[in-house]
């Protein structure tokens, strides 16, 4: 008697544990999976739609301050603590993760200026309008003890900026002119001017921190036949203690030093080559108003901007245009932004007194991803890009509701360029060869070089 | 008061050598006395000053040009001493007191300043000073050249700014290597340089480690004695000696071919075993067979190539048939045989084993040249064998499929092996009606060949759309077409009444076959569709119940009957274009066939509303005819001749201004009769569609290439769709990420050296 029976190794098809996913036997063969691109375009087009619906970037408001936010600091070693300054002298220092001010203290008379936290995340420095540099301690004074800082510094002039270095007890300032302190002294132990203008925003490189004080803002209102403001910007170099360059500028990136960033100018940013500094390398486009501050991702691909126009922008490193726009109704003109230190949330603080809470990446699911839903969340990330050309693609992926306002602006400045160019080319039609210059974009905006 | 003296005999020299420099040490000490004046250091001064005049006094021989100075100077003492403050005698503090000491005393000498002339004097006298020097002291003593203007301050200061800011660009650039490394970097996981969790390697915790205590350091001294690991305590050095002595690719090329020699063993093994449990007596003989024929093969092969061992293999197999034939082993006269012949009359087994042994010993005591061409006999017995009505056929095992006939994939598996027993194994009843039916239907399909003339197709399919391209050729006989359709359906409805009064005998399987295609809708399809005269000769599915099989050629005959009613040939006023193909008349063939028919005759059931392909056929007839180059005509009447009611354009004209356009590009689609390729641009789809080459890309193909690459696991395996899809930043909720720091910089110098010297080893 022969009995033919149907015998299968259980191996190939029997899981070790109940925690191992089903195997599942597959067949690769092209034949039986016909229209790849057609099929993966149309994951992608999903991919894209649901990214869309998903996108609610608006995380909190930490409301509390009597008026407008002047400035904001993050905590050196902790996510969770962010201090912010307001402009009656008034600084919080607020818990992320419970969304509540912890401490309040009345810091300076008038505008606080600038914050920042010492390295080492025991003390913060503030500067303000009082013309005085305070040193307070980050933990709160005890029962019965008054809130006093540590150490009070009494300057000469009105200080507009504020920032730490990255390993020494060294920190500048600047005002009329650059001021590097060392903790130590109540007198500053280099000045830097140049001219009369003053500067409005100073950094330290957070990479080349040896060597590298600043690059600094400063506003010269210079006329020129467009009535553009002119807004100049100086390199500093410590080391040599010596001003090394003035041209436009300012803040770093964190992890790609070499690239810095400058704002202002209208509504464009503008990003050089620090060593090149008589000849932006981009261009960052997207504004209507002024840019007010900006703030590197710590990843250093991408940074955010925030503007007088009621609106925040976040930019790629190397893109003309902004990958994303965040607003509300009630959010007026944002004055300080801040990227969080773990390259997911971004904070921005605004006239109206409130700090909001957002993520860098509005579509993005926050807390622990199970390893399916990486898998998945990579694969179609990856689709996106992949068919990124594509029209209806970019055109889902690119559209953003803006305010009213704004998008008419946008249009209104889409045209004025518009006409500028077409006169100008005109002009270049009906004049000698050679007489009218192409001028780039990125030329067109530096009016002088100073060295 | 000598060296004073001294002093001044030295000055003395300088004046004397040129009016310039003169002026140039005097000056400044005036002056100095003027600013002097208000320290309060007068009384010295004055004091000095009249040693001075006693020295002068001295000195007056020497020469008397001093005498003007003199009184010069004690005209100047004499002003200063009109004034009423110079009555103070003591130095007081005050703010700038630069030049007072402690104790109000002036230092000798401090108030004056050290001039270049009261050097050159004792480098004149000192003979160490080389005279090149002193020549170009001299040299600068004469020039009368004023020194140049330092720079402008503003000027200074963009030197300077100019030299740092070349300096910090320089030191900028030491990272350039890195951030183009983190720029290409398929992965970057943030923070950077992260030390892996979980507990660290018991090396690495120890390797700062020093012995400190005593007991500490005797335990050192005995490892490093015997030569143990301190260190890195993995391996001791005998062990490491003994790793480096074997080269890993050996070590891996031996695993391997040990690891192949395991697996074959135990392939092996395993084949043997399988086999030698195999009950099956056929299988054992089959195999038997299968060995000897290799054998013979070999034998074969061996008498050409190596007669000399060949004979010696003969020789062994005649000895050995030698044997069998004196021993009388396989007859049936041992203990074995014996007791089975009792048993044989009752038990079938018994019997079986009996007969098979006596098959044995029939072949082993034929003569050798018989047993040469055994094969053919061979078959012969085995036909004897299957003949036998007690021995049981190998087909036993299907004997399943009766009772099973519903399930259709038991029908299916067995459909191949049993119809091959039963084509051999004539000895059923049933068998000699199954060839003669066989027979019966060579010829009837010979005959329909003949009759059915040229409408013979290959294939069902291309058959349809042939003949239905064959109708939609004549597009303006479609109507005429369509009604005629009907009424053949009409008539042939009357013709299956009659049938089915006919043929009241027919089995279940015809009868489910006519109901199946009875249904008027069904007519009306086929009738349209179906063309079948190569159906006429393929059989229904012959049914497992081989009860059935009797009744089939009777009814495919009347198949054929029906279906050539419908045939689109005697519709058609053309010939409709035919493939002449000769048919392989098997019985698998047949069934195969039937398969077909069955589910098209599903699917037919399911379409049966829509006309598709006439359809088909003529959207493409019209697309085509739309490319086609169009005449058109541009006369206008009245131009050049007369005109008005009833005149017509003469025909010359006509002629001139008809105009007839290039025809288009050949079609895609022409040969391709079942396929209409669209050459328009869709609007829909351009929509989609990307119009011209993105930023990054350099070329269309480039472009189309990383679109046409799948990235979805339907298309990768796993691994690579993880690899695919790795994201190009990775960061981690919760981890601050902090600038990269300088001992990055030093780390990667460091790398990119060592790489510079590995490249210049190679």
């Amino acid at each position: 008697m022969k009995v033919k029976v149907l015998s299968r190794n259980p191996d190939d098809y029997v899981r070790e544990t109940k925690l191992d996913i089903q195997r599942v036997p597959r067949n690769y063969d092209p034949t039986l999976h016909p229209f790849e691109v057609n099929r993966e375009y149309t994951r992608a087009l999903n991919a894209t739609k649901l990214e869309r619906v998903f996108a609610k970037p608006f995380l909190a408001s930490l409301d509390g301050h009597k008026d407008g936010v002047n400035c904001m600091a993050k905590h050196a070693k902790s996510l969770s603590k962010l201090l912010s300054g307001s402009c009656d002298g008034e600084l919080k220092v607020w818990d992320l993760t419970k969304h509540e001010c912890v401490r309040t203290l009345q810091a300076h008379e008038g505008f606080v200026r600038g914050i920042v936290v010492r390295f080492c995340g025991t003390s913060f420095f503030t500067a303000g309008d009082d013309k005085t540099i305070k040193q307070w301690k980050m933990e709160s004074p005890g029962y019965g003890e008054e809130e006093e800082p540590l150490n009070t510094i009494l300057g000469k002039t009105v200080f507009t900026g504020l920032d730490h270095h990255q390993k020494d007890g060294v920190f500048a300032t600047c005002g009329q002119q650059v001021d590097i302190w060392d903790e130590q002294r109540s007198s500053p132990i280099r000045s830097f001017t140049w001219g009369v203008d003053s500067f409005s925003a100073v950094r330290f490189n957070p990479v080349e921190v040896r060597h590298h004080v600043s690059t600094t803002l400063r506003h010269t209102h210079t006329h020129t036949h467009t009535h553009t403001h002119t807004h100049t910007h100086t390199l500093y170099s410590f080391s040599m203690f010596t001003l090394a360059y003035k041209v436009f500028i300012v803040s770093l990136p964190d992890a790609f030093k070499m690239d810095c960033l400058i704002f202002l100018c209208l509504t464009s940013l503008y990003t050089y080559d620090m060593r090149f500094l008589d000849r932006p390398i981009t261009v960052h486009m997207d504004h209507v108003s002024a840019v007010l501050d900006v703030d590197y991702s710590p990843t250093g691909k991408e940074f955010v901007s925030a503007s007088f126009d009621k609106t925040i922008r976040i930019f790629p490193k190397d893109g003309g245009r902004s990958r994303e726009v965040y607003h509300t109704k009630r959010m007026q003109h944002v004055i300080c932004v801040k990227w969080s230190a773990d390259n997911k949330f971004i904070l921005s603080g605004s006239d109206e007194m409130n700090i909001r809470l957002w993520k860098a990446n509005a579509a993005e699911k926050l807390g622990v991803l199970t390893p399916r839903e990486k898998v998945a969340v990579n694969y179609s990330q990856k689709l996106k890009e992949k068919f990124q050309h594509h029209p209806q693609i970019r055109r889902i992926a690119h559209h953003r509701h803006l305010p009213k306002s704004i998008f008419h602006q946008t249009k209104e400045l889409r045209v004025m360029k518009e006409a500028r160019r077409r006169k100008e080319r005109n002009v270049r039609k009906h004049s000698r060869p050679g007489a009218v210059p192409v001028v780039s974009e990125k030329e067109k905006h530096v009016v002088t070089v100073v060295k | 008061m000598a060296k004073f003296s001294k002093k001044k005999v030295n000055r003395r020299k300088v004046e004397a050598s040129g009016e310039g420099p003169e002026q140039v040490v005097r000056d400044p000490g005036e002056q100095h006395e003027g600013l002097n004046e208000a320290d309060g250091h007068v009384s010295e001064e004055q004091e000095e000053d009249e040693e001075e005049e006693q020295e002068d006094e001295e000195e007056e021989e020497d020469g008397g040009g001093d005498k003007d100075e003199r009184r010069r100077q004690k005209l100047l003492e004499a002003i200063n001493a009109l004034g009423g403050k110079r009555q103070k005698k003591l130095g007081e503090r005050s703010e700038a007191a630069v030049l007072m000491s402690e104790f109000t005393i002036n230092a000798e000498g401090e108030g004056e300043r050290v001039d270049l002339s009261d050097l050159i004097g004792t480098v004149e006298k000192n003979r160490a000073v080389p005279a090149k020097t002193r020549k170009q002291l001299k040299n600068l003593q004469q020039s009368k050249r004023t020194v140049e203007c330092p720079l402008s301050k503003q000027e200074t200061e963009r030197i300077q700014r100019d030299v740092s800011f070349q300096k910090a660009a320089s030191e900028v650039s030491r990272w350039k290597g890195i951030i183009r490394q983190n720029q290409r970097a398929e992965q970057l996981v943030f923070p950077l340089n992260q030390e892996p969790a979980g507990p660290k390697p018991m090396e690495r915790v120890v390797s700062g480690w020093k012995a400190q205590t005593p007991l500490e350091q005797e335990v050192f001294a005995l490892l490093t004695a015997n030569k143990q690991p301190v260190h890195d305590p993995i391996l001791t050095p005998t062990e490491e000696a003994s790793l480096r002595a074997m080269s890993l690719e050996e070590a891996k090329i031996r695993r391997a071919e040990l690891q192949k020699a395991r697996v074959l063993q135990s392939y092996y093994e395993a084949k043997a075993r399988r086999e030698r449990k195999i009950k099956s007596k056929k299988y054992h003989k089959v195999h038997n067979k299968a060995k000897r024929k290799e054998f013979l093969k070999q034998f074969d092969e061996m008498v050409k190539t190596d007669p000399a061992t060949a004979l010696e293999e003969l020789d062994k197999m005649q000895t050995a048939r030698m044997q069998e034939r004196m021993s009388l082993k396989h007859q049936n006269s041992g203990k074995w045989a014996r007791s089975k012949a009792l048993l044989a009359k009752y038990d079938e087994d018994a019997r079986k084993a009996m007969q098979q042994q006596l098959e044995v010993n029939k072949e082993l005591t034929q003569k050798l040249v018989t047993s040469l061409n055994n094969e053919q006999e061979e078959e012969e017995e085995e036909e004897e064998e299957a003949g036998h009505p007690e021995l049981m056929p190998d087909f036993v095992n299907d004997a399943e499929r009766g009772l099973d006939s519903s399930n259709p994939w038991m029908r299916g598996k067995l459909s191949e092996e049993p119809t091959e027993s039963e084509r051999c194994g004539s000895l059923d009843l049933t068998e000699e009606a199954l060839l003669r039916e066989f027979d019966q239907r060579r010829k009837l399909r010979q005959v329909q060949e003949a009759d059915t003339g040229p409408v013979l197709s290959v294939d069902d399919d291309e058959g349809m759309v042939e003949e239905d391209e064959a109708a939609a050729e004549e597009e303006e006989q479609l109507s005429e077409f369509t009604s005629l359709f009907q009424e053949m359906a009409n008539s042939r409805r009357d013709v299956m009444a009659e049938q089915a009064e006919a043929a009241p005998d027919t089995s279940v399987q015809l009868e489910e076959g006519r109901r199946r295609i009875c249904t008027v809708e069904d007519v009306e399809l086929l009738s349209q569709e179906e063309v079948a005269p190569d159906e006429a000769p393929v059989q229904p599915q012959l049914p497992p119940a081989t009860e059935n099989m009797l009744s089939a050629p009777q009814k495919t005959g009347k198949n054929r009957k029906r279906k050539r009613g419908i045939e689109l040939k005697e519709v058609l006023t053309t010939e409709a274009k035919v493939l002449r193909i000769p048919l392989a008349p098997t019985v698998e063939d047949t069934e195969e066939s039937d398969g077909k028919l069955d589910q098209r005759g599903l699917i037919k059931e399911a379409f049966a509303g829509d006309d598709i392909i006439s359809d088909f056929l003529r959207d493409k007839r019209n697309q085509e005819d739309a490319g086609k180059p169009k005449v058109v005509d541009l006369t206008l009447p009245g131009w050049g001749e007369w005109g008005g009611g009833g005149v017509k354009p003469s025909r010359n004209k006509r002629r001139r201004f008809r105009v007839k356009t290039a025809p288009p590009p050949p079609r895609k689609d022409q040969h391709l009769p079942t396929v209409i390729i669209s050459e328009k641009r869709n609007s829909s789809i351009s929509l989609h569609q990307v119009n011209s080459l993105p930023f990054p890309f350099e070329s269309h193909t480039q472009f189309q290439s990383t679109v046409r690459s799948p990235m979805g696991r339907t298309w990768n395996t796993e691994r690579m769709v993880k690899k695919i899809t790795k994201p190009k930043v990775v960061t981690q909720l919760g981890a601050i990420i902090k600038p990269m720091a300088r001992e990055e910089l030093m780390k990667d110098a460091s790398n990119n050296s060592s790489v510079d010297s590995l490249r210049r080893k190679h």
